[in-house]
């Protein structure tokens, strides 16, 4: 049924009541999913109706973040936080609810004291969560929890009291930038898109994530669809368009899902589709399930998949604002840069603008992964360093070792050293050491990662990834992938990183799109800060982070070794040979598959690499 | 008007236009691989890159549009080393035998690599997986040539919508193939060969036919003829150097000849005998009220193309064979008959402008007496190829007549190498002798020029008809949806596949992309032949006194029961992305 203002005002009262009582929140992001959330909803809500528990509820939710310590249950609203819980703690976990108690055992510890709220983890401290303040609040499958959080409000506000200028303004004074990774002022491509000429218009969402090991805009989809509906319609108001297209990978199946449930209830409730809150302004949204190629992230790419073609970017100009999607003027933003909208139209400008640096307002979302102890999904204010976000929410690099590197920006970005760790998350900052923002991929690594091999990893991302539309990227690529791999494979020669950096210098110039622009960066930032990597690489034949398989040479040294045969038994390849108390034990290097097996289990240390 | 910088020289284009345009007009050079106008304007090669001032990065001449004042740079150092780096990459996936290729000497590759000084490849490395495909009996496909330009695919599409082609697989497994990895003959191919004659390398080529024809010539058992198709000796002169536009018939005759063809005929003669047929169809069909419009039916690609889009429409088609299968049909019997020779012995081969002609031979429905009854066809570029292997200069060749009667044509038969020149041909004869009708000027220039469908309205005894030309297989699709839908308004359809006609067939001389867009072949090569007609002694295909002859001695009239037999045909749905066994 179609709904009017008063309607929605009545609703988000009503559901702000229903949501004070007991809620228990399972986390149902993908993540959580694959480690049963889901058996756990049913558990506990099996139980409660066993248990008639009244005033109880268990709820899905969107990611809470701290992914390492998923399945994450919140109860709310105390916020009681537990983590890592099975299927089988659904019993204690309602017991000790009804009871009022906790479940110490499922609760976090931070220096031996039970963290008794969940935003008092240290994890959370130094977060700012706007773009995914709702996710884990509420259960994204259900409209009237959105709207009881202020959702929708925003819309109100802007189709009854906002021109299309005001909304403009009010986005360009927030200094919102696009979240995708290139960082252009997103009241200007509103602008820009509002001024163009044209009866018809589109308005597009990118949730073609494709970073590896990134995950913020599938989480804020599968945690808070409707935010992203909603600022989707307020961009189709600001720049005179009927219909939006959200773009997303057919991979994110719980996001599809959520997004297609948020789309019909949003419908149902005339929040989308004809006449929307009785204004006379249409708005309408569909989903395209991309398959998954990384280049159709890529703005141009992205529409010729939309329109059924081979999704391979165009040269620009013309760009979407003039000539996008079906060669109408589009507007075209990420999801993350759309959840930002609804609570910059709600809070203002000013709000927004006072949260970050000079030239970064708000907030960016991070998918921290690597060797880091608190893996998941962090929202921090423009302007943190590098390190607050490693050491104060990441918690450190586990295993006692020492932090080496960072990758910012995934296989366009590139890395930064140890020596810049307190580097200032934002724009400007990142682009002076070389790097870039990128869509939120940050991948730490420890100190036994071998940098040639981390651009060897993200090359083989690229060349796997390249449309194959233009030369110096589908050809580019794959010669320095070539150059990277005899590099590590010891056979690198005298002149290999000078010719890296020549090519990638021709590649970055030269390509057609954003893809090949910046595959080559991943090199050039390696090179730049660990060139004496590569020499040794080169020169001496050796990998310093002893990563590289090829160059390693596990050897036992006789003195040390105690006769015991352990190793013997443990390699897998049968690469050692010797008698028990028979003398020092030998290992083969034809045979030896560099696994490292052996130098784990020796008891006494005598074998290294 | 824009007027902008390009290398300090001011030049002025219109709204629209881009640097390349402006550079053209100014006359500055930037090398381009994938660039065609309007057909494949993808910025894909990245070997037009020039520098704009205050623009991020670089950018590609051939798309990016002029803008007022810009200021543009075409060879800084850090142009020239970005086009350089790709071209070196480009070299590193290519399959690098030009002395063995066959486009040796005429490949705008290897004139990029001599141009920018290329000396050795410094980037070798692994080369994509290459197919070779030689399932169609027109073109061969050969992927570890390709450099990915996509001329081909966007003209198979764009201009032919046909679209057997398309990019396969992604990033440096990219190629161009065909659907569901099926070979190019079971796709919806018709042979056509434009993206041969678009290709800047050796990717596409004809099916070469050149050794079964010397063996052949070599054979002293076979009776070795030849027939030269109405646009050949318009074109041919350019592989030896000559200008385009260049008529050459009697130097051509001449070189055949020494080539070791026994006998070199015409098939301008074809083309006067298919005026008759076709144009008495096309009566009987006015008059009787059957099935119109006819179309046309000499363009071996557009049979096929019916054949496989449109199986519904096929009644449409002039039953009437194509002027090389008369001629050929012509040869195996009444030549064959005249001279005592036993049809097996001939060994009769086609010289054609067309690579579709090639799959036309072996058509089971063109068999008279279960015998095929051309053997070969030639390309120009083949015939180009054959003569210099036999060291044979055609340019320096004296004059020679084709071999008589089967070489004497009027100049209506001549234009039936250009776009709309059939249906000129046809309504000459057709006014002249047919309805007897007096006409000035026998020239009907509405019919002529480069638009895709051209129209006109005739009086034909007494009744108004509408009749259209279209070049091109997009054009052609138009038409043929009308007739689908019902709503044609025409009663006579001239159709050729390729835009042009025949002078710019898939068989023809290939010119750089540089040249076509600077130079208007088709225009060029067309005034050879208009100008071969109005030279002509007779211009009315049914004044050939040869063929008039013929009707007398062997045909009867034209339609009668044995030209039925002989010279007409039909056609079948052809089932397309079918696997066979």
């Amino acid at each position: 049924m179609k709904k009017t203002v008063q309607d929605i005002e009545n609703i988000r009262t009503q559901t702000k009541l229903s949501m004070k009582n007991i809620r228990i929140m399972v986390c149902a992001g993908t993540g959580c999913t694959s480690s049963k959330s889901q058996k756990i909803i049913n558990n506990i809500s099996k139980i409660l109706k066993e248990k008639n528990a009244e005033g109880i509820s268990v709820e899905k939710t969107g990611c809470f973040g701290f992914c390492a310590k998923g399945p994450i249950v919140v109860i709310d609203p105390m916020e009681i936080f537990y983590e890592q819980v099975k299927p089988e703690d659904a019993n204690e976990i309602v017991e000790a609810t009804l009871n009022n108690k906790v479940v110490e055992r499922l609760m976090a510890k931070e220096n031996d004291k039970f963290v008794e709220r969940w935003h008092e983890l240290n994890f959370y401290n130094k977060q700012k969560r706007i773009a995914l303040k709702n996710c884990g609040y509420i259960n994204p499958e259900n409209i009237d929890e959105y709207i009881a959080v202020d959702g929708y409000k925003a819309l109100e506000k802007v189709l009854l009291e906002y021109s299309q200028d005001d909304v403009v303004k009010i986005i360009s004074d927030s200094g919102l930038r696009g979240r995708g990774g290139a960082g252009f002022p997103t009241g200007k491509k509103w602008l820009f898109a509002k001024q163009v000429e044209g009866n018809i218009k589109y308005v597009c969402c990118n949730a073609d994530e494709g970073d590896p090991g990134a995950f913020m805009d599938r989480s804020i989809l599968e945690g808070d669809p409707h935010s992203v509906l909603e600022a989707m319609a307020i961009a189709g108001y600001t720049i005179g368009a009927k219909q939006g297209y959200i773009y997303i990978r057919a991979e994110y199946p719980i996001a599809v899902h959520r997004l297609k449930i948020a789309i019909k209830q949003a419908k149902d409730y005339g929040l989308l589709g004809k006449n929307i809150l009785g204004t006379g302004f249409d708005f309408d949204i569909e989903l395209r399930l991309g398959a998954g190629a990384f280049v159709c992230g890529e703005e141009t790419a992205l529409m010729n998949s939309i329109e059924g073609k081979r999704g391979e970017p165009n040269p620009r100009p013309p760009y979407p604002a003039v000539k996008g999607l079906f060669a109408k003027p589009t507007l075209l933003n990420n999801v993350e840069t759309y959840a930002n909208v609804p609570k910059i139209i709600l809070n203002g400008s000013k709000w927004y603008s006072s949260i970050g640096t000079e030239t970064s307002k708000g907030t960016k979302v991070f998918a921290l992964g690597g060797n880091i102890n608190n893996v998941g999904l962090v929202e921090v204010p423009m302007g943190v360093t590098l390190r607050e976000i490693v050491e104060d929410i990441g918690g450190g690099i586990p295993g006692g070792r020492k932090f080496k590197a960072a990758q910012i920006g995934g296989p366009s970005g590139g890395c930064i050293p140890d020596s810049l760790i307190d580097t200032k998350i934002d724009y400007e900052s990142l682009a002076s050491i070389n790097s870039m923002m990128g869509s939120g991929g940050l991948i730490v690594m420890d100190d036994s990662k071998c940098m040639v091999n981390l651009a060897k990893f993200f090359l083989e991302f690229t060349v796997d990834e390249s449309c194959g539309k233009c030369p110096p990227c589908r050809i580019g690529t794959k010669r320095m992938l070539e150059i990277l791999t005899r590099i590590t494979e010891g056979n690198g020669k005298e002149g290999d990183v000078e010719l890296l950096e020549e090519l990638a210098s021709s590649i970055k110039k030269a390509s057609l799109c954003g893809l090949g622009q910046t595959a080559p960066n991943p090199i050039l930032s390696t090179i730049r800060y660990f060139r004496d990597e590569y020499e040794a690489h080169i020169k001496y034949k050796k990998c310093p982070a002893g990563e590289c398989k090829k160059l390693m040479n596990v050897h036992i040294d006789p003195e040390k070794c105690k006769q015991c045969g352990i190793c013997k038994k443990t390699c897998p390849v049968n690469a050692i040979s010797g008698e028990v108390r028979q003398g020092p034990f030998k290992i083969n290097p034809e045979i030896c598959i560099k696994c490292g097996a052996c130098i784990e289990k020796c008891p006494f240390k005598a074998i290294s690499k | 008007m824009i007027k902008f910088t390009i290398d300090s020289k001011e030049v002025e284009v219109s709204e629209g236009q881009t640097i390349l345009d402006g550079a053209r007009k100014a006359g500055i050079d930037i090398p381009t691989l994938c660039f065609l106008k309007e057909i494949n304007e993808v910025g894909a090669c990245r070997m037009c890159l020039v520098e704009v001032e205050g623009a991020k990065g670089l950018v590609t001449a051939c798309v990016y549009p002029a803008t007022e004042g810009m200021v543009v740079r075409t060879n800084t150092p850090e142009v020239l080393k970005a086009r350089k780096t790709t071209l070196e990459l480009i070299l590193s996936n290519h399959n690098i035998k030009c002395l063995t290729c066959i486009r040796n000497n005429n490949c705008e590759l290897q004139a990029l690599a001599k141009k920018f000084g290329i000396k050795d490849i410094r980037f070798e490395g692994e080369k994509t997986e290459s197919i070779y495909d030689e399932s169609s009996k027109c073109i061969t496909r050969d992927t570890s040539k390709c450099i990915l330009c996509g001329k081909c695919v966007s003209i198979c599409d764009k201009v032919q919508t046909v679209s057997a082609i398309t990019r396969v697989k992604r990033g440096f497994d990219t190629y161009i193939g065909v659907a569901e990895d099926m070979e190019i003959a079971e796709s919806t191919c018709v042979g056509c060969g434009q993206c041969v004659v678009n290709c800047p390398v050796a990717a596409l080529k004809e099916k070469d036919a050149i050794t079964e024809v010397i063996e052949a010539i070599n054979d002293p058992k076979k009776h070795v003829v030849v027939q030269t198709a109405p646009s050949i000796r318009a074109t041919i002169g350019e592989e030896f150097g000559m200008e385009i536009g260049t008529l050459v018939t009697g130097k051509m005759v001449s070189a055949l000849k020494q080539a070791g063809f026994d006998k070199v005929f015409d098939t301008d003669f074809g083309a006067d005998v298919t005026i008759m047929e076709e144009g008495t169809e096309f009566l009987e069909r006015l008059n009787r009220g059957s099935v119109l419009p006819m179309i046309t039916s000499c363009s071996s690609g557009w049979i096929t193309f019916a054949e496989k889009f449109f199986p519904d429409v096929l009644n449409h088609l002039s039953t009437t064979k194509s002027p090389m299968s008369i001629l050929g049909t012509l040869i195996k019997t009444k030549y064959a008959e005249n001279t005592n020779i036993d049809p097996k012995d001939i060994y009769s081969v086609a010289i054609m402008p067309c690579s579709a002609k090639k799959a036309e031979i072996v058509r089971p429905e063109l068999e008279v007496n279960g015998m095929q009854m051309i053997d070969a066809v030639l390309t120009t570029r083949e015939t180009a190829r054959l003569l210099k292997m036999l060291n044979i200069d055609l340019s320096k060749q004296k004059e020679s007549d084709f071999d008589n009667p089967l070489g004497e044509a009027t100049g209506a038969a001549h234009i039936f190498g250009v776009t709309g020149g059939v249906m000129e041909a046809a309504l000459r004869t057709i006014n002249k002798e047919l309805t007897g009708n007096h006409i000035e000027d026998i020239a009907f220039k509405k019919l002529r020029g480069s638009k895709g469908i051209k129209e006109a309205k005739i009086n034909i005894a007494g009744k108004e008809i509408n009749i259209a030309v279209a070049q091109g297989l997009k054009n052609v699709r138009k038409l043929l949806e009308e007739i689908r839908d019902g709503k044609s308004k025409y009663q006579f359809i001239e159709v050729m596949t390729c835009p042009g006609g025949c002078i710019m067939g898939g068989g023809q001389p290939i010119r750089t992309a540089y040249e076509k867009a600077t130079l208007d072949i088709p225009s060029l090569r067309a005034k050879a032949l208009y100008k071969a007609d109005e030279k002509a002694t007779y211009r009315i295909s049914c004044d050939n006194k040869s063929v008039k002859k013929l009707y007398k001695e062997f045909l009867g009239k034209p339609n009668s029961e044995k030209a039925h037999k002989l010279l007409h045909t039909h056609y079948n749905k052809q089932e397309v992305y079918v696997k066979e066994g």
